[in-house]
C-alpha cells in the first residue's frame, strides 16, 4: 500500500449538517454566456446521466449525451423495481435526514465517507420534489399524500415508489426532462455508440473515442468535462440482474488511462431472484425485495423434504431469517438473507431443481390484507413471475435465490465526484459511492439522482470555472489520434484471432469462475488460484475466439468481445481486491473473517478504508487507500438482530 | 422440464434498404424453460461456431421493461401471449414441432436496420416535441404540496407504464402511433403538473406522430390487444377529445 498524491478526497471541514451547503456556497460559478461556450459529454443515458445532462443544459452548457442504446429510455435504470428512498418522515415514524445518514453508513457497514453519506441524505428530499414536479406517478395514500413504504435494512417507511416500476418512472422523468433539452438545441444525443477509449491531455480528461454500432465508424468526442455514467459491472458474473449489454468497458477504459478503481470486489447479491436453470438461461430475474415486507422466507426443517409447500404445516417450517433475525426477520439486509439462504442450499435444505432456492411465501399476507391489496401491490412482479417459471405465486410460494445486482465498487470519486484524472467526473453506480459494503434497498435511486440532478451540476461548474478552457480538442491532435490508433489496433487485434468459438461461451466460463470465487463467500485459497484460473481463461480466450467475417449490425460479436476482454481484466482486479481486504465487511464475506455465529468479521485496525487501485500497463495493480474517518457515528458491530 | 422442437422461419435482411427474405433453422429438443430470446441465443451460438452472420434482433433487460425487443411471432407483435413482450415469452407456450415466423415490425417509421431490428428513433422525437413538464431541475414545490386523488395517480400510472416497443404501431393498419401518443399525453395530462402545457403538448406531440410517417387511427383497437402493458385504447379517444378540447 502506497500513497497517492492524488487520492485527496477533498471532503469539507467543519460541522457534517452543513458541510455540502458551504461547498456548494464556496464553489466558483460562471456566467451563462460562459457556459454556453462549454462543452461537456456525458456517457450514459440512465438516471444519472440524463439527469445530470438535462440539468447541465437547463444551466446553459452545450452538452452531448453518448449512449449505445437506441433510444436514452432502454438504460437499465428502467428495471430498478422497488422505489426510492428519503426522509421525509411523511409516515410520521421517526425519520429524519440524521436516521438515514446513519442507516446509510451502517448498511454500508462503515466502509462509506460520512460526509457524502449525509450529503445523500440530505438532497433526498429535494430528489422526490422534483420527481413530483416532472409528473412521476408516485404511489398516493387516499388523501392525496405520498404514500411510503419500509424496505430492507431500515425500521421505518422512507421508500417512494410506483407500483414495482419505480425505476422506469423515475427515468422517464429524466429522459423526458433530457429530451426537452433536445428539442431546445442544448443536447445533442448520440446513440448506438460504445465508448472505447478516453482522451486524456496533459493529465486532463478531454474526451472519448466511440464505435457506431452500426456503421463502424471510429468517432473522436472533445470536451471540457466528461461525465461517465454507465452503471455497473455485475455482468461480470455473466448471470445477473443486469441488463444483458450492461458492461464495464467505459470505466474499465477510463481506468487504464488513470482513474482510480475502488473496492472493486465490493459486489451485492440480491437475495430474491427467480433462480437459474438451463445452461442457455440468459440473465436472472429480479422478484424486488419489497415483496419481504409481505412475503415470509422459510425452507422445510428436514432436509430433502420434498412434499409440496402447501402440505409443509407450519411446525415443519424454518423461517431462518424471522429465527436469526428476530427484529429485522425477513427485512434484514441483502448481504445477510443472501448468504443465509446459500448456506442452508448449501447444507442440502434447498428446495427445487438441484436444491437451489428458498421459498418466499404470500399466502399468510394474503390471508391477512385479501388478494387485491397484494395485487395492488405486486400486481406486476407477481404476473412476472408466472410467466418465466409458469408457476402461479398467489397459490404457490416463489422460490427464490440470490443473484449478482449491484456493484457498489466502481471508479473512485472525491467528495465532488471527480475521479483521479481532473476532468473526468463519474456518476451513479458508475462511481464507487455512498454505500460501502453494502447498498441499502431503494437507495441506488437516490444515489443516481442525487449525483445527477444536484452535486455534479454543482461540482462540475465549480471544476470548470476554475480553469481556462481551451475548448475541445481538434479531431487531429495528438492525444486523439494516439487515442484513436490505440482502439483501432484492438479491434484489429481481436478480428485477427481467428477462432470459432462464440464470445458467450467465454463469459459464461467466466461467470461460473467469479461466482464460485468471489461470489456470495470468499476464502483465500480460492481466490488465489481464481486469479491463475481467470489468466487462463483470458489467454484461451484470445486464442478462440471467432468475430464472423460478416458480424451483426446490433449486439454484434466484435461489440461482445470488446466488453468481455474488459470484464477479464476487472475480474482480475476483483478478485486481487477480494484478496487484499483481509476481513468481512458488508457484501464481502471472507470466510476465515467470521464471528463464532457467522457474521462477518471487520477489522477496523488495519481496513477502516477505502482501496483505490492503480492501473500500471503490463505491471500488477497498486494498491492505494484513503482512511476513512468517523466523527458523528462510531463504528459499532452490524446488528440486525 | 420438458423439451421441444421448433422451425424458426426467420427474415434476414443484411441492412437498411437491401432486399431480404425468410430462411428456415431448426432447434430440436430445445428446453421449454428457455424464453424464446434464448432460443435464439443458441440459434446464434451455432451460427456463429459456423462462421455465419447471427440473426440481429433488438434486446436488453430481458424482463419485459426497457422496451428493446420486439417483432411479429406468427404475425402478431410481441408474439401471441396476452400483456407480454417477447423476452418473456417462454417456449413453453408452444407446442411440439411448432413453426413460428418471425419478422420485423413493418411501419414506415420505423425502418429495418437488419432482421427482426427495426429503427424506433421516432417515438424520441415525439417525446421530445412535447411530451414532458417544463419544469427546471431545483425549481419544485415541496412534493406534498400537490394532492393527487390514489385513484387518480394509479390511471396516470397506467398510461406512463408504456415501454415505447412499439408494438402499437406494429400491429396497426395505418401503423399509426396513437397509443404512444395518447399514452403520454393522458400521463401528462391527468396530473396537476401537467395541466400548464396540456393543450399545446396534445397538438404538437401529435403533429410530431404525422411529420414522422405515422398513420392515424380507426378504431380497430389492434394496438390495445397487442400492447404488452396493457395500455387502453380508450386513451386514444381521450386523446382526441384533447383536440376538441382546443377548438
Amino acid at each position: 500500500m502506497s500513497p497517492n498524491p492524488r487520492l485527496d478526497p477533498r471532503l469539507p471541514e467543519g460541522p457534517i449538517a452543513t458541510a455540502w451547503q458551504r461547498c456548494r456556497e464556496s464553489l466558483p460559478l460562471l456566467s451563462p454566456n460562459r457556459k454556453q461556450g462549454l462543452r461537456i459529454l456525458v456517457v450514459g443515458s440512465g438516471l444519472a446521466g440524463a439527469s445530470a445532462a438535462a440539468c447541465l443544459a437547463e444551466q446553459g452548457y452545450r452538452v452531448q449525451v453518448l449512449t449505445y442504446h437506441d433510444s436514452p429510455r432502454r438504460a437499465h435504470s428502467v428495471a430498478a423495481q422497488g422505489g426510492i428512498n428519503a426522509a421525509r418522515n411523511y409516515a410520521n415514524d421517526g425519520d429524519s435526514v440524521e436516521r438515514l445518514f446513519r442507516d446509510t453508513v451502517k448498511g454500508g457497514d462503515f466502509r462509506a465517507r460520512e460526509a457524502g453519506c449525509h450529503r445523500l441524505a440530505e438532497i433526498s428530499g429535494s430528489i422526490i420534489d422534483q420527481c413530483v414536479a416532472q409528473g412521476v406517478p408516485f404511489a398516493r395514500e387516499y388523501g392525496g399524500t405520498l404514500a411510503n413504504r419500509s424496505f430492507g435494512g431500515a425500521l421505518v417507511s422512507r421508500t417512494f415508489y410506483a407500483r414495482g416500476q419505480t425505476g422506469q418512472q423515475l427515468l422517464y422523468g429524466a429522459y423526458q426532462a433530457m429530451l426537452r433539452q433536445v428539442a431546445a438545441g442544448r443536447v445533442e444525443l448520440l446513440c448506438r455508440r460504445d465508448m472505447l477509449d478516453l482522451i486524456v491531455h496533459d493529465g486532463v480528461a478531454r474526451g472519448v473515442v466511440c464505435r457506431h454500432q452500426l456503421t463502424g465508424a471510429l468517432e473522436v468526442l472533445s470536451a471540457d468535462a466528461v461525465l461517465l455514467a454507465t452503471g455497473g459491472y455485475s455482468n461480470v458474473f455473466y448471470l445477473s440482474t443486469n441488463a444483458l449489454k450492461s458492461n464495464a468497458t467505459a470505466i474499465w477504459q477510463a481506468h487504464r488511462r488513470g482513474a482510480c478503481f475502488a473496492n472493486p470486489c465490493f459486489t451485492q447479491i440480491h437475495p430474491t431472484c427467480i433462480p437459474s436453470g438451463d445452461l442457455h438461461q440468459s440473465k436472472l430475474t429480479l422478484m424486488s425485495e419489497s415483496l419481504r415486507n409481505d412475503g415470509r422466507i422459510w425452507l422445510p426443517l428436514r432436509p430433502g423434504d420434498d412434499r409440496p409447500p402447501a402440505a409443509i404445516p407450519a411446525a415443519e417450517r424454518d423461517y431462518f431469517l424471522e429465527r436469526q433475525y428476530p427484529s429485522y426477520g425477513n427485512l434484514v439486509p441483502r448481504d445477510l438473507a443472501s448468504r443465509r439462504a446459500r448456506e442452508l442450499c448449501l447444507e442440502g435444505r434447498g428446495v427445487g431443481p438441484g436444491g437451489r432456492s428458498v421459498y418466499l411465501d404470500l399466502a399468510e399476507a394474503i390471508a391477512r390484507d385479501g388478494p387485491e391489496a397484494i395485487e395492488a401491490r405486486y400486481g406486476n412482479l407477481l404476473e412476472m413471475y408466472e410467466r418465466i417459471t409458469g408457476d402461479d405465486p398467489r397459490t404457490t410460494p416463489m422460490r427464490i435465490y440470490p443473484a449478482p445486482h449491484y456493484t457498489m465498487g466502481g471508479l473512485w470519486v472525491d467528495y465532488h465526484l471527480m475521479s483521479t484524472v481532473p476532468g473526468l467526473f463519474v456518476l451513479g453506480e458508475a462511481n464507487f459511492s455512498e454505500h460501502g459494503a453494502n447498498r441499502l434497498g431503494a437507495s441506488a435511486l437516490m444515489q443516481a439522482l442525487a449525483d445527477g440532478y444536484f452535486i455534479a451540476p454543482a461540482t462540475v461548474t465549480g471544476w470548470l470555472a476554475e480553469r481556462a478552457s481551451g475548448g475541445p480538442l481538434p479531431a487531429d491532435h495528438p492525444a486523439c489520434r494516439e487515442a484513436l490508433a490505440a482502439v483501432g489496433a484492438r479491434l484489429e487485434a481481436l478480428r485477427r484471432v481467428g477462432g470459432s468459438q462464440p464470445v458467450d461461451v467465454f463469459h459464461r466460463s467466466l461467470g461460473h469462475l467469479m461466482i464460485d470465487a468471489c461470489g456470495i463467500s470468499r476464502r483465500p485459497d480460492r481466490l488465489t488460484a481464481a486469479v491463475d484460473e481467470l489468466e487462463a481463461l483470458r489467454e484461451k480466450f484470445l486464442q478462440e475466439v471467432g468475430i464472423p467475417q460478416e458480424d451483426g449490425l446490433l449486439d454484434g460479436e466484435l461489440t461482445k468481445a470488446l466488453r468481455l476482454e474488459d470484464f477479464f481484466g476487472l475480474a482480475d482486479l476483483m478478485l486481487r481486491d477480494a484478496l487484499a481486504r483481509e476481513e468481512s465487511c458488508g457484501a464481502h464475506f471472507r470466510e476465515d473473517h467470521q464471528t463464532p455465529a457467522g457474521e462477518a468479521q471487520r477489522d477496523d485496525e488495519r481496513f477502516a478504508h477505502i482501496a483505490a487501485w492503480e492501473h500500471r500497463p503490463g505491471a500488477t495493480p497498486i494498491r492505494h487507500s484513503e482512511p476513512l474517518v468517523f466523527r458523528s457515528i462510531t463504528p459499532g458491530p452490524r446488528s440486525y438482530g | 422440464m420438458g423439451t421441444l422442437s421448433l422451425t424458426l422461419r426467420i427474415w434476414r435482411q443484411d441492412g437498411p434498404g437491401e432486399p431480404g427474405g425468410f430462411e428456415v433453422f431448426g432447434l430440436d429438443a430445445v428446453s421449454t424453460d428457455l424464453s424464446l430470446l434464448e432460443a435464439l441465443d443458441l440459434l446464434n451460438e451455432r451460427l456463429i461456431a459456423a462462421g455465419d452472420r447471427p440473426v440481429g434482433f433488438e434486446h436488453d433487460c430481458r424482463e419485459g421493461i426497457c422496451g428493446s425487443c420486439g417483432f411479429l411471432v406468427n404475425g402478431q407483435a410481441q408474439g401471441p401471449q396476452r400483456a407480454t413482450s417477447v423476452c418473456q415469452l417462454y417456449l413453453r407456450q408452444f407446442r411440439d414441432g411448432a413453426v413460428l415466423t418471425l419478422e420485423p415490425f413493418r411501419a414506415r417509421a420505423f425502418p429495418v436496420l437488419q432482421d427482426l431490428a427495426v429503427e424506433r428513433s421516432a417515438f424520441d422525437r415525439i417525446i421530445a416535441a412535447g411530451g414532458y413538464c417544463s419544469t427546471n431541475i431545483g425549481s419544485a414545490p415541496e412534493a406534498n404540496a400537490l394532492l393527487i386523488g390514489r385513484e387518480q395517480a394509479a390511471q396516470a400510472f397506467d398510461t406512463a407504464a408504456c415501454i415505447g416497443c412499439g408494438a402499437c404501431v406494429a400491429s396497426c393498419r395505418n401503423a399509426s402511433a396513437s397509443l404512444f401518443v395518447a399514452a403520454k399525453l393522458a400521463h401528462l395530462g391527468q396530473l396537476p403538473q401537467g395541466q400548464p402545457e396540456r393543450r399545446h403538448r396534445a397538438r404538437v406531440m401529435q403533429a410530431q406522430m404525422v411529420s414522422e410517417g405515422f398513420g392515424s387511427c380507426s378504431s380497430h383497437l389492434e394496438c390495445e390487444a397487442t400492447c404488452p402493458k396493457q395500455v387502453s385504447a380508450d386513451w386514444i379517444s381521450w386523446m382526441h377529445r384533447e383536440s376538441w378540447r382546443r377548438a
